[in-house]
């Protein structure tokens, strides 16, 4: 179908969804109290704010995680034409790994993969 | 002997004869769109009843067996309770985020749908870069977890979301590496090409040793994707009540439910399709006869049955091993499976280049 199937798809999902909420909202018939709004604590009301500082260790992973992608980003056109360069795209990865594993193994080393 | 793409054929010669080529190809559309709208609805329903079943079987209890045949309309159940349940917004949430977040689950659900080859010259789309576009279309699935889990108002919802967060972005590293060492013996992103690459044989039998490392890697990277036990810190149940999806109820959940599943299936059709050969049937080299008497089962019941048993690994690991614990999970990522898919995607270049792989 080509390109064309990528808007069907998604004008698909859409419709989907909506359809089965707009159903759903139409089949029930609502009912109100003052506890049903009240985000779901183990039955206590909920104590602060929701929005908490979080561990930092996620927003490390998260940042050696940008590095990391960037690199695989760029190892999918290497892959495609490695089998044909021979060597010399062998090399070329090497060199490439090894400048990317000195960068994973200094995070290492200052303590960003280790969670707090 | 019919088969799925001679249907899809006939459909097409059928409508362009009959109508103006404008009107055939938004009747196509429309058909295209309502044949996978029915394939999503269907996989959810068989996907919950197996999930169901298979942990029954190994738990040696019996499971769903009230409604239907064998308990087999017990999701059909399911889903008609789910959709005359109300669908709630808590106090305090961000409406506009909460109810756009199961949307943007079930788009990329269902954008990912596009370059699977469900059978022999049946794909939506064959793009070039098939494998890519998988992997890029994937990842935006973390930005719906987060953004249900942040919009929640909910402390439960916030940790479930950024544990996966964590989580589906790390694992999607190694998942991306072990595809990418096939697709250096193959040379070719497009789907149908690694497909037809693989019609002497599959790939993790051609690929020698390095090729079974990156199945193994892709399974377990795959079943963190997807954010299923042993890997499921988003919503793990006894922690965090059900993680990102604590306040969803109703059909919003039902969504949420879906979308899980469908991708499932998707991560398990591409690793079929990669590593076991997609709709290829099972090849021995140059032995004639045997691949003759193969290509007489159709290729739809080769992907279906691939991909199914792939799915059914998934749901044995998840009741075979107990959850992880968070910097468990991430060490397995960083400090195992990502040095160890780098150091095999090496192996792999030397034995393509080399010519070792058969």
């Amino acid at each position: 179908m080509g390109s064309s199937s990528l808007i069907v798809l998604m004008i698909a999902a859409i419709a989907f969804s909506g359809i089965a909420i707009l159903l759903s909202k139409i089949v029930l018939k609502p009912s109100t109290n003052k506890q049903k709004g009240e985000p779901y604590e183990c039955g206590i009301p909920t104590t602060g704010k929701t929005w908490v500082q979080l561990n930092v260790g996620y927003y490390l992973f998260a940042l050696i995680f940008l590095v990391f992608d960037v690199e695989l980003v760029f190892l999918y056109p290497w892959a495609v034409v490695a089998k044909g360069m021979g060597w010399v795209a062998f090399v070329e990865i090497v060199i490439f790994f090894f400048i990317l594993f000195m960068g994973f193994l200094y995070a290492h080393k200052k303590g960003a993969l280790k969670w707090i | 002997m019919w088969s799925l793409s001679e249907i899809a054929h006939t459909i097409h010669e059928w409508l362009n004869t009959t109508f103006n080529s404008t009107l055939a190809t938004l009747i196509e559309m429309v058909v295209a769109g309502i044949a996978v709208i029915s394939l999503f609805a269907l996989l959810g329903l068989v996907l919950v009843i197996m999930e169901r079943k298979v942990s029954a079987w190994i738990q040696i209890r019996l499971g769903p067996n009230r409604v239907g045949p064998k308990g087999m309309l017990q999701s059909m159940a399911d889903t008609l309770k789910l959709l005359v349940k109300e669908g709630l917004t808590p106090n305090g949430a961000d409406q506009f985020l909460f109810n756009l977040a199961p949307f943007i689950a079930m788009i990329v659900a269902m954008l990912l749908m596009a370059p699977i080859a469900f059978a022999k010259d049946f794909q939506l789309w064959d793009l070039n870069i098939g494998v890519l576009y998988v992997s890029a279309v994937s990842s935006i699935m973390v930005i719906s977890i987060l953004m249900a889990g942040w919009s929640s108002n909910n402390k439960y919802s916030l940790m479930g979301a950024m544990r996966s967060g964590a989580q589906i972005v790390s694992y999607e590293l190694s998942a991306g590496l072990s595809l990418l060492s096939i697709v250096v013996l193959t040379g070719s992103l497009q789907v149908s090409e690694i497909i037809q690459s693989q019609s002497n044989g599959w790939w993790i039998f051609k690929g020698h040793i390095p090729a079974i490392i990156s199945f193994v890697i892709f399974m377990i990277a795959v079943t963190a994707e997807t954010n299923r036990a042993p890997f499921d810190l988003a919503e793990a149940e006894s922690e965090l009540t059900a993680g990102f999806h604590t306040e969803y109820s109703g059909m919003k959940f039902a969504l949420f439910f879906l979308a899980e599943y469908v991708n499932v299936f998707i991560v398990c059709a591409i690793g079929a399709t990669v590593f076991l050969g997609g709709w290829m049937p099972f090849h021995i080299g140059s032995w004639e006869g045997f691949n003759h008497i193969m290509d007489f089962i159709p290729s739809s019941i080769w992907f279906f049955g691939k991909t199914f048993f792939l799915i059914f690994m998934i749901m044995w690991f998840r009741w075979t091993f107990p959850r992880l614990r968070i910097d468990q999970l991430l060490n397995l990522e960083w400090k195992y499976l990502l040095p160890i898919s780098m150091v095999n995607i090496l192996l792999m270049t030397a034995i393509a280049i080399l010519g070792w792989h058969f």
